[in-house]
């Protein structure tokens, strides 16, 4: 199986980084995402907009192969996840609200189980460490860290492996002043080194400002996939309104 | 859809009032234990129709995480509902009946225990259900369900080493505990009926678990301005 | 897989001494009435300590959702289990190897002559109650009381370890012998190798969506 994969792999080198294909997640009635396909190709920096509920989430769990897609098929370097979870899961860092993190264990420690995890040098933990500006912390717990300070450990977790894709769900929610600067300073370089983004936010003047290409979700569906420039605030607000509630 | 319903009513209706018959009237009364003794003819077919409903939870809990579809589920949950009815009608039956014969309600014999225990499973399994929702609580309470119904047979095989009070399997040939041909008539008669009993009310409760999903979900959409 | 932080150990001898010191609070030390009780003791301890390892191990999981960062990471999934298990299974024995001593010194608990054999017993308890405990702790870990909820969903379900765990080691500790133990500890073994191919084939289910 494999193999054969492979094989697919190199015939069709017109994959993206990231591909999704009618992809649906639902139960029962009830659905969280129907029929998204998208292909982000590598360096792009990507932004997902929608309102609460809209399955912005959800997508994110699914790049991640955190949750399985009931129908639909999503490719990591041309790789399918269902099939190649351990290739994929290397090439990808994921970052959400929730830290991925115990707190018992002192940030270093946090950090050098997740690289022994990924196989990732053990010097990696420190460089990172003093990248996100906590290295003189790296002997506390993860328990007496702020949110900020804990949402960066999280974030030189997620670069442990040295991913060449970022997934982001909503990294700044929750975030005070200073880290949500820190924050933004850091995404810049990953736009300077070229690294694939994807990462869902509120934050639509952001979105405007530094992503290439928007996405927008809204009930699940994919309601519009296009670069920034050919696109208007008033068009995305329009997209983002919750219709009024009213019987059919 | 209706038709079938209730041509499904109109033959348990027929079954449950031929059980009755048969056990008030038809089958003889028994001759140590007395009039009291017609209590076995619910008492039996209430455990076997529990038990079987229980195996519905087992085959439906399989089928729906081999395949993520919902309707597997809200029938394994339906089933888990009736089950645990159909079982608390056998625990309340049971003392019923051992009171006047062995004189006293309960002992901690092998199949009461049992009982007792897959009781306290299935009614674990129902709270379990309603403290999670959505897909995740489907699964899980798949995953429970499975384990609890793989334990009844070792709950019971655990319990039964411990001597027993309890009569023989009626219908295990064993002799000893043979019945006359009319009580074996009834029996039959009944579970016949109680089966129909379960499929009838198996069905009813899928219909309403599935309209209240439905429901929920009309709600969730409305109040989100999506239709 | 997990390291372990001091607190848990301190909280453990505690409550281990907490513990012996309410068994002496019930049961004159080495009566007649602690004979008889001796195997019902024992796996009441194994319960407790049990139970006490297995919330561990779900409020772990469940703080920072770390479930998830497991299942980030480039590992194949079917080690979960095994390693969670296996974690819980070291967490009770050697709670179990404080609680069971410190009350054979302090009560003078009647162990009888075969202690090995009883210890194997109680290993393989260990065993299989970790195995259905790992799969439901984690169950436990999504639902709204989750404290109530594991021994809830765990009791019913463990209930023929209990049994043949209790039956086999009160055979070891009076003078029946082993011979009558053999056939309860095979019912003990029978139940374990159901139990832990059941949760080791259902896991993977819950860990993920």
């Amino acid at each position: 199986m494999q193999y054969k994969s492979a094989t697919t792999h190199q015939s069709r080198p017109e994959f993206g980084i990231v591909e999704a294909s009618n992809l649906c997640k639902s139960f029962g009635a009830a659905r969280a995402l129907c029929d998204v396909s998208f292909r982000i190709d590598p360096g792009e920096f990507v932004a997902v907009l929608g309102a609460n509920g809209a399955g912005k989430t959800t997508l994110i769990r699914l790049l991640a192969g955190l949750a399985r897609p009931s129908s639909g098929e999503i490719f990591i370097k041309g790789l399918s996840v269902r099939r190649h979870p351990s290739e994929t899961r290397r090439a990808v860092g994921v970052m959400s609200h929730h830290i991925y993190l115990y707190d018992d264990l002192t940030a270093e420690e946090n950090l050098r189980f997740y690289a022994r995890m990924f196989e990732a040098p053990q010097a990696r933990a420190e460089t990172l460490l003093k990248e996100v500006g906590l290295w003189e912390h790296r002997r506390k717990r993860i328990r007496t860290f702020s949110r900020g300070m804990a949402q960066r450990v999280s974030l030189a977790r997620a670069l442990l492996h040295d991913p060449e894709i970022l997934l982001l769900d909503e990294p700044f929610t929750g975030l005070d002043v200073y880290a949500r600067e820190k924050f933004k300073s850091m995404l810049d370089k990953f736009l300077d080194e070229k690294r694939t983004v994807i990462l869902t936010l509120h934050d639509i003047d952001y979105a405007l400002e530094k992503a290439q290409r928007v996405l927008i979700l809204r009930h699940g569906r994919l309601v519009c996939d296009r670069p920034v420039d050919r696109l208007f605030r008033t068009e995305i607000m329009e997209t983002l309104l919750p219709s009024e509630p009213s019987l059919k | 859809m209706k038709k079938s319903l209730v041509i499904l009513a109109a033959f348990t209706y027929i079954g449950m009032t031929a059980a009755l018959y048969a056990a008030f009237l038809y089958a003889p009364t028994e001759r140590t234990m007395g009039e009291i003794q017609r209590i076995f003819y619910f008492h039996v077919p209430a455990a076997w129709v529990s038990f079987l409903a229980f195996a519905v939870v087992f085959v439906g809990g399989i089928a729906f995480l081999r395949t993520g579809k919902s309707h597997w589920d809200v029938l394994a949950y339906s089933a888990g509902e009736v089950g645990v009815f159909f079982l608390t009608l056998v625990l309340v039956t049971g003392p019923l009946w051992a009171k006047p014969v062995w004189n006293v309600f309960w002992t901690w014999d092998a199949r009461l225990t049992t009982s007792l225990v897959l009781w306290l499973i299935f009614i674990a399994y129902l709270m379990l259900r309603s403290s999670l929702a959505g897909e995740k609580g489907a699964r899980f309470a798949a995953v429970f369900g499975i384990i609890g119904f793989l334990d009844v047979p070792l709950v019971y095989m655990s319990i039964r080493w411990w001597r027993t009070l309890h009569p023989a399997p009626v219908l295990g040939g064993k002799s000893g505990s043979g019945l006359e041909t009319p009580m074996l008539v009834t029996l039959m008669i009944a579970l016949v009926g109680f089966t129909l009993l379960l499929i009838l009310l198996l069905f009813i409760n899928y219909k309403i678990s599935r309209a209240e999903k439905d429901l929920e979900l009309f709600e969730k959409e409305w109040r989100n301005g999506e239709i | 897989m997990e390291l372990r932080s001091k607190e848990i150990l301190n909280g453990m001898l505690l409550f281990s001494l907490v513990v012996a010191v309410i068994f002496g609070f019930i049961f004159e030390p080495g009566s007649e009435e602690l004979k008889t009780a001796g195997p019902g003791i024992l796996w009441i301890l194994l319960v407790f300590s049990g139970n006490i390892g297995l919330a561990r191990s779900f409020n772990r999981e469940y703080e920072n959702a770390m479930m998830q960062g497991l299942l980030l990471c480039p590992i194949d999934r079917s080690v979960i289990f095994p390693a969670k298990w296996i974690g819980n299974m070291i967490f009770i024995s050697f709670e179990l190897l404080i609680l069971i001593p410190l009350l054979v010194i302090l009560f003078d608990l009647p162990l009888g002559e075969h202690r090995l054999s009883l210890a194997a017993v109680l290993l393989l308890g260990v065993a299989g109650y970790s195995a259905v405990g790992t799969l439901f702790s984690t169950i436990a870990a999504h639902c709204r009381a989750r404290e109530v909820m594991l021994p809830l969903l765990l009791f019913p379900v463990t209930v023929p370890i209990l049994l043949a765990g209790v039956k086999a080691s009160a055979l070891m500790m009076t003078d029946a012998g082993l011979k009558e133990a053999v056939s309860w500890v095979k019912i003990l073994a029978a139940v374990d190798v159901i139990f832990i191919t059941a949760s080791f084939l259902l896991y993977e289910h819950i860990v993920e969506e």
